[in-house]
């Protein structure tokens, strides 16, 4: 007994040293994880509000391109409004909504990492729950992955853990969007069979099978593909049309019938165990 | 260590994290290159302060970062194990007449200066992108981003050192 004590006292340093980077690690596998405690993340208080302060003052540098930015997507909006061939009667009321929306902002954007995360300026006070789609005015963006009172961390389409249903434009060949790690304005397709022809500049959009996004949202062309290793599924790389090193204002887009769905997938997922 | 020490390194540990988070994390150089200053607080703190203190302060350090920058215990297993690893690296570069009591940083050499906080660099570097790509089928990439964050890391560390150098007599 005593000569373990003497042991731990004499290599107290080194026990200190590996528990904590033991401790470390562990964090570290957890993250790989999909889902991951709100509170150990940049949407907690403290970085929430010093992200937001220097966001404040940053702001104002990219205000005319902002504009812009906002005067593009009016002039789209109103281009489809006055072309429109109006209904004899219009419903007004929410209760046939699908989906609900939220504007915010990005308070800390990254895309150098493997893993990249975004915060934004709205929590779970203004509604923000876990897994709804963000997207701007371009394209979609990513997925929320945790929400505090006030602020929300964002899993960027440049994460490698990100997954999302997307197919080829006015077809139905859908395949998955995930990221490889090595370069922000690429995402790669998989999983799109042989047979389908594809071309160089084809658009890319988010697919039916996605209870979070809804169908169509741009996401970007096609830049290069080959065949995979198996030889019968097809390797895509999309340029997105989001510069994702540049995003301030951001959508939010809730899917109110998520719950339903998930319900009933389940429901068929636990019948056949 | 004096209670005004103790305030200096305080105000240093908070000026580095918000430098780190602010700043350097929003880099981005070539897309890719983010220094990390942050290292620099280990690269000043005393030589005769409690080893256990040490590594418990590099951990901190590292999670504070690691919080910040959404990247949950990538920095802290980097930065305590170069806490670790520091008197091994001190005294591979400036021999054992660094355990004197009369010893201080500001007396040795610029080569050696910039070797000791080259190395910290280095072994912070491969251990954080190590775990960050996490796979060896990457390799490639692994070493890439470690060359080139490793050069810029020391380049602006070097900088900042030479303006805010903490044993200036």
């Amino acid at each position: 007994m005593q000569q373990i004590i003497n042991f731990l006292i004499r290599n107290k340093t080194t026990l200190l040293y590996l528990l904590l980077l033991s401790i470390s690690l562990i964090l570290t596998v957890q993250s790989h994880s999909y889902h991951r405690s709100t509170f150990f993340n940049s949407a907690n208080w403290v970085s929430g509000n010093i992200f937001q302060t220097s966001s404040n003052i940053s702001n104002y540098f990219g205000l005319r391109e902002e504009n812009d930015l906002l005067k593009e997507q009016n002039r789209e909006l109103q281009l489809q409004l006055y072309n429109l061939t109006p209904n004899d009667s219009l419903e007004l009321d929410t209760t046939g909504l699908r989906y609900k929306i939220l504007a915010g902002r990005v308070i800390k954007n990254s895309y150098g990492n493997q893993k990249n995360y975004l915060t934004i300026n709205l929590g779970s006070k203004q509604g923000v729950v876990q897994d709804m789609g963000v997207i701007t005015g371009k394209g979609i963006l990513g997925i929320v992955e945790a929400s505090s009172a006030n602020y929300a961390v964002v899993q960027s389409i440049l994460n490698t853990n990100s997954n999302i249903n997307a197919k080829i434009k006015n077809t139905s060949y859908f395949g998955s969007l995930t990221w490889d790690g090595s370069d922000f304005t690429t995402v790669q397709l998989e999983d799109i069979p042989r047979l389908v022809t594809l071309m160089i500049g084809d658009t890319i959009v988010t697919g039916a099978m996605s209870s979070i996004f809804p169908e169509n949202i741009p996401i970007g062309v096609i830049k290069k593909f080959d065949l995979n290793a198996s030889q019968s599924f097809y390797q895509i790389d999309v340029g997105l049309f989001n510069d994702m090193t540049n995003i301030r204002n951001v959508y939010l887009i809730e899917n109110l019938d998520r719950a339903e769905i998930l319900e009933l997938q389940t429901s068929i997922e636990d019948g056949q165990k | 260590m004096g209670r005004n020490n103790v305030f200096i390194h305080i105000v240093r540990f908070i000026l580095l994290v918000l430098v780190q988070v602010l700043v350097f994390n929003q880099l981005n150089f070539l897309g890719f290159i983010n220094p990390m200053v942050y290292i620099l607080f280990l690269f000043w703190y005393p030589i005769k302060e409690n080893r256990m203190l040490f590594i418990g302060m590099g951990f901190v350090l590292g999670l504070v970062i690691d919080l910040f920058s959404d990247t949950l215990a990538l920095h802290s297993a980097a930065s305590v194990t170069i806490a670790y690893l520091r008197p091994a690296m001190m005294r591979f570069v400036f021999g054992v007449n660094y355990e004197f009591q009369s010893f201080r940083l500001s007396n040795t050499t610029l080569v050696q200066q910039f070797t000791f906080l080259a190395l910290l660099i280095l072994v912070h570097h491969i251990v954080f992108y190590s775990l960050e790509i996490f796979s060896l089928s990457n390799l490639l990439l692994i070493l890439k981003k470690v060359v080139f964050n490793v050069l810029g890391s020391i380049v602006m560390c070097t900088l900042l050192s030479s303006l805010f150098s903490p044993e200036k007599e």
